[in-house]
Order: structure tokens, then sequence, then C-alpha cells
């Protein structure tokens, strides 16, 4: 695979994981959060309801496991691509 | 001993620590002082960047904002959530870019000094007005808890960053932030876990938040539902109806924190784009240890207070003012908590005013709300309410001064890397020696801290309301800028100057419009209240919008004009492959 051909297809790679990661991002702090709150309002956790415990708690615990997921997936990319340092 | 005698020791033996850092980590290149050689490790720059990023504000004030029921959760999720896009949107490819400032990508990418410019003079007053938070946090704490007058406090506090920030530049920065951050999570948390103990026998406030109350059986959160209503609140955990104004707010929050200059400067430090995201990862790690526990020092501290008040529930009468336990008469004293024995019972009756419970109160022989209690309560009494020795109350003094401090320091060098850096060496006198542009940088921090001291002492009126504006001009102007500039080769200079010029504007005139142009009193177009703000988004929240205008007009303006020159769109392809990143440039 030629040069160019290779950091195309790392570039596009990046952004579909890029992309797969913000939707859940979004998902749980602007969904579950707070626009799709009352659809979970069925669903109690401890004196509250699951988007009242992903506003406080949930969201910020899938954003360090998006975080931790994407540094170990493009870390690894890198090195598939040769393209590490 | 005397508390104040524990105070002062605390405090002292910290400052100790900060001193003996500087003189260990002095800086001996620019490289050093701007970006601390670019070796620091991945998870001591992800503990920096937690102190670096936790303000006064975060640790004194946060939960306090919280308290005020499920709304108040879009600060946990916006002030951590920019860390997901920070990781996947910029850090890397700025760290691989490898220069020393935000206005150094943003001058480069689009080789433009008009677009320089506009980065500078957007990194300068997001950062000056920022400080000014800082430096008054810093004082309100000496003046709680060290008994001196907080400008005496501020000018210690100036001192001690002097010797640190000017001594050492980033690498001194870097490691006194990394102990600020223990001071800071040690104090935040012990208190926070024994209130969780008091309350709901859990260990963990984060799942002590979602468990059982051990005093009444139930949940603590419906628990807390029950006594706010029954005193004219709306429920803690009720939904709210402008899910639009929550939703923007949220993302002006996240996109504002990727767009702060003192935290991205803190991914140029660390040796490999590689590092850069896991440094990502680490700092929300940290980070995340004070905020999820912040939404369980928020809920257990409000039910906490109002058992106090009301010991036999509140439908019951009030405690009696003469029977009030010491701690609320040490914060009488300091104004945070105000009474005022409105119907002449001798009791104190807490309670929200709202029409709807007029009656009520009316019933109950009340004659108005008789306790104000300052939201910042909630985080400094907490060792005092939940009966902790007087060390934790100590260690919350050195933490909330270490919050401060870390954040001014971080402020600070970023105001004076775009002095000596983006104008004096890139624009005004590119001759400049290395020595000479040391000397520069640090003259600029010096006069920096001056500046943002003299600026804490005579708080300008506005210091409150200039905090959304620092936040609404990073989420439109800086956010925008650097994303395009790495992810679009087809953005040129024009449209990055007039996105950026069409994101700062429209954000500061939205908020001008309603707080008053240039924060001046009485001169605002239109009463800040929701029935006024255009559909529903409060000046608060109009930076996700001002992106948005800023992201259009970038657009629109780089596909009508030419296509950036090719030298150019080989920098941007270079910045986004980690191969070769190599050391930071040296220029």
């Amino acid at each position: 695979m030629a040069d160019k051909e290779k950091a195309a297809a790392y570039w596009s790679a990046n952004l579909r994981l890029i992309l797969g990661s913000l939707v859940i991002w979004a998902l749980c702090s602007f969904g579950f959060g707070i626009l799709l709150r009352p659809m979970l309002s069925g669903i109690a956790v401890g004196g509250a309801d699951l988007g009242f415990w992903f506003a406080q708690q949930g969201s910020i615990l899938i954003f360090l496991a998006l975080i931790f997921f994407y540094a170990w997936r493009m870390n690894k990319l890198d090195k598939e691509f040769g393209l590490e340092e | 001993m005397s508390q104040f005698v524990i105070n002062l020791l605390f405090v002292g033996a910290s400052f100790m620590l900060y001193i003996g850092i500087a003189i260990w980590a002095r800086a001996g290149s620019t490289k050093e002082f701007y970006v601390a050689g670019g070796g620091v490790h991945p998870v001591t720059n992800g503990m920096a960047t937690a102190a670096d990023w936790m303000s006064a504000a975060s640790f004194i004030s946060m939960a306090g904002l919280i308290s005020v029921g499920y709304v108040n959760s879009s600060f946990l999720m916006g002030w951590t959530g920019g860390f997901v896009l920070l990781a996947m949107l910029l850090a890397p490819y700025l760290r691989k870019f490898g220069k020393f400032t935000v206005p150094d990508f943003v001058g480069d990418r689009f080789n433009s000094k008009a677009a320089r410019v506009v980065a500078v003079i957007c990194l300068l007053v997001i950062s000056t007005t920022y400080v000014i938070g800082q430096m008054t946090g810093a004082g309100v704490a000496f003046a709680r808890f060290l008994e001196v007058s907080s400008t005496t406090g501020l000018i210690i506090a100036s001192c001690i960053v002097f010797v640190y920030a000017v001594l050492g530049g980033m690498k001194g920065i870097t490691y006194t932030q990394v102990a600020q951050y223990v001071v800071l999570i040690v104090a935040y948390t012990i208190p926070a876990i024994f209130i969780s103990l008091q309350m709901t026998g859990h260990l963990l406030p984060q799942t002590g938040l979602f468990g059982t109350h051990t005093e009444s059986g139930i949940p603590m959160l419906q628990k807390l539902d029950e006594v706010v209503r029954e005193l004219g609140f709306q429920d803690y955990t009720a939904d709210v109806s402008n899910k639009l104004n929550m939703f923007l707010f949220t993302m002006s929050l996240m996109i504002g924190t990727a767009g702060l200059p003192h935290v991205i400067i803190r991914f140029f430090t660390v040796p490999k784009v590689a590092d850069a995201r896991w440094s990502a990862g680490w700092a929300l790690v940290f980070i995340a240890i004070l905020y999820t526990t912040a939404p369980a020092v928020a809920s257990m501290g409000r039910l906490n207070l109002i058992n106090t008040i009301y010991p036999d529930g509140p439908s019951a009468p009030a405690l009696e003012y003469a029977e009030r336990p010491q701690w609320l008469q040490t914060w009488e004293d300091t104004g945070l908590v105000r009474f005022e024995d409105k119907n002449n019972d001798g009791r104190i009756q807490m309670y929200n005013e709202a029409p709807a419970f007029a009656e009520t109160a009316e019933a109950r022989g009340w004659a108005g709300n008789e306790l104000v209690v300052n939201n910042d309560i909630l985080v400094l009494a907490n060792p005092e309410i939940a009966n902790l020795p007087g060390w934790v109350i100590g260690l919350i003094a050195a933490g909330g001064i270490a919050a401060a401090l870390s954040t001014a320091a971080g402020l600070l060098l970023a105001i004076s890397s775009a002095i000596s850096h983006d104008l004096i060496k890139n624009m005004i006198n590119p001759k400049i020696s290395e020595k000479g542009e040391m000397l520069a940088a640090r003259i600029s921090m010096a006069v920096a801290i001056a500046i943002a001291t003299w600026l804490g002492i005579n708080p300008p009126g506005f210091a409150a309301q200039v905090v959304a504006l620092a936040f609404g001009i990073a989420a439109a102007s800086i956010f925008p800028v650097l994303m395009m500039g790495i992810f679009s080769k087809r953005i040129n200079s024009k449209g990055a100057v007039l996105g950026m010029l069409a994101g700062l504007l429209s954000t500061t005139i939205y908020i001008f419009m309603y707080l008053g142009w240039f924060f001046i009193p009485g001169t605002n177009t239109l009463a800040n209240v929701p029935d006024n703000w255009l559909f529903g988004i409060s000046p608060l929240s109009f930076g996700a919008v001002g992106a948005v205008i800023n992201f259009a007009v970038a657009f629109g303006v780089s596909y009508l004009t030419e296509e950036p020159p090719q030298e150019i769109q080989d920098l941007v392809e270079s910045v986004r492959y980690p191969k070769g990143a190599g050391d930071a440039v040296a220029h």
C-alpha cells in the first residue's frame, strides 16, 4: 500500500472511531442525562431515576471509558499503520 | 491548639512545599519555561491538568450550585465532557504540531498575523477574566480561615505564585500543581466520606448518593425530595421544562472547557502524541474523583442543613435560634449565613418564599425566610457540620487555596507566553535571543501577577459574570478555530479570522445585551429574565450558538474564497499523523 493511501486509511479509521465515540458521548450526556430523561423515568435508581444517575454519575464514567478506549485503540492503530513515534 | 493555629500550620506547610518545589524545578530554557521541557509523564501531566482545571469555583462553589437540584447537573456533565472533546479533537494533534502556545497553531495553520492577533486577544480576555475569579477565591479562603484581611492574604498568595511561576515557568507550575492536586483532593474527599457514612452508611459518597438514608430508612434522594417539597422548593430530582437551555448550557461548558488555552497548553508538555491521548484520560480520572463526589456533598449537605434547622421534620417547629450549633454561629460571623427573626418566635424558619407556598407558610405562622445561606457553606462548613476534628478544617483551608493558586498559575503562564512568545517573539521582535525571550516571559509573568493581584484586591463588580464571558468566548472562538484547523484543509485564513470574529462578537453582544454593556450595571438592553431570552436561551448558554455561527461563517467564507496554499495543506496532513512529532520545534 502506498504511503498516501495508508495515511488516508489511517485518518478515516480515526474519524470513524471519533464519530462512534462522540455518538456514545452525546447519547449518555445530552440523551439519557437531559433530553431522553422522561423516557427513562420508569427505571428507579436509589430514590431517583436512571436519567438522574446519568446526569450526575453515569455520563462522567462513560466519558472516562471513552477516552481510555480511544487512546488504547488509536495507539494500536498508530502501530498497525506504522505511524507511531 | 486553636483552630486558627491548625489552619495556619496546614496552609503554611503547603506553602513551604510549593516553594521547595519551585527551588528544585527552575526553568533553564524557553522550552522548559513554556512546556516544562516536553518530558512530563502522562499521569503526572494528568494530575497537574486536574489541578490546573479545577478552580476555586470547582472546589468551593460547585457543590452549592449543584445543591439547587437536577437542573445544575449541567456543571457536572459540562465540565467533564469537554475532556472527551480535548482527547479526540484537539490535544493529540496540537501536541504533534509541537509548538508552545495556542495562538502559535492558529497563526501558523492559517499563515496569518491577523488570525494570530485575534487568537491572542481571545486568549487574553479569557485568561484575565478567569484569573480574577481565582485571586478573589484565594483571598476569600485566606480571610475566612486565617483571620487575615483578604488583601494581606492575596499579597502572600501572589508572592508564593511569583516564586514558583516566575522561576520555574511551566516546569515549576507542573510539579506544584501535582502537589496542589493532592492537597485539594484529600481536603475534598475526607469530609465527603464522613458525611456519606453519617447519612447513608456508605463509605463511597458516589454510592451513598443513591443509598438509603439511615435515619428514615428510605432512599436518601427521596427523603431530600420530600423535605424540600415541604418547604416549598421544587423537588431536588425534578426534571426541567427548558430542555433546550439545559442542552445548550451543557454544550457551552463542554466546548468552552475544550477551548480554554491554559488547559490545552498542558498537553504540550508530554513527550509523545500517544502520551497526550493517555494524559487526557488520566486528567479526567483525577477530575472525576472530585466531580463524582460533588453531587453527594451537594445533596447530603443540603439534607443535613435542613435536618439541623428542622430537627423534628419541616412540619414541626424549627430549631430555636438560641440552641443553634456552634458552626452556625461561626459562619454567621463571616456573613455567609445570615439570620433575621421576621416573625419574632425565636426559631429559625428557612423555606422558599415563592407565591405558591405563601398560604402554607402563613398558616404555619411564618413571616418570610429567616435564614440566608451562601452556597459555598456546603463545602466550607462541611467538616464542622459533620463534627470532624480541627485538622480536617485546616485541610479545607489549604485545599481551597491550592485550588485557586494552581488554576491561577496555569492562567498566568498562558497569559505570559502569549505576550512573550506570540506578541514579542513572533510579531514585534523576531530576532530576540533565547535569553531575551526568557526574560520577556518572566517579566510578563511578573506583570500579569501584579495585575491579577490588583484585580483580586479591587474585584470589578462583575467578577461573577465575567466567568460566563470566558467560557462563552472559549466556546465560540478558540474551540471552533482549532478544530477546523485540524479537521479541514479547506478552511483558509479569511474564513478563520471572520469565523472567530463572528463567534466572538455574537457571543459577547448576546451576553452584554442581558448583563449590561461591558458589564456596567443598568446598561443592559433587556432585563435578564427567561421571558426575554431568544428562544429561551440564557446568556450563559450562548457559547454553543456562537460556536455554530463561527463554524458556519468560516465554512461559508472559505468555500467562496481561494484554497489554502499547498504547504498549509501539508501542515494539516502532518499534524494528523503521530510519526515524526519528536521534540517541540525550537524556533
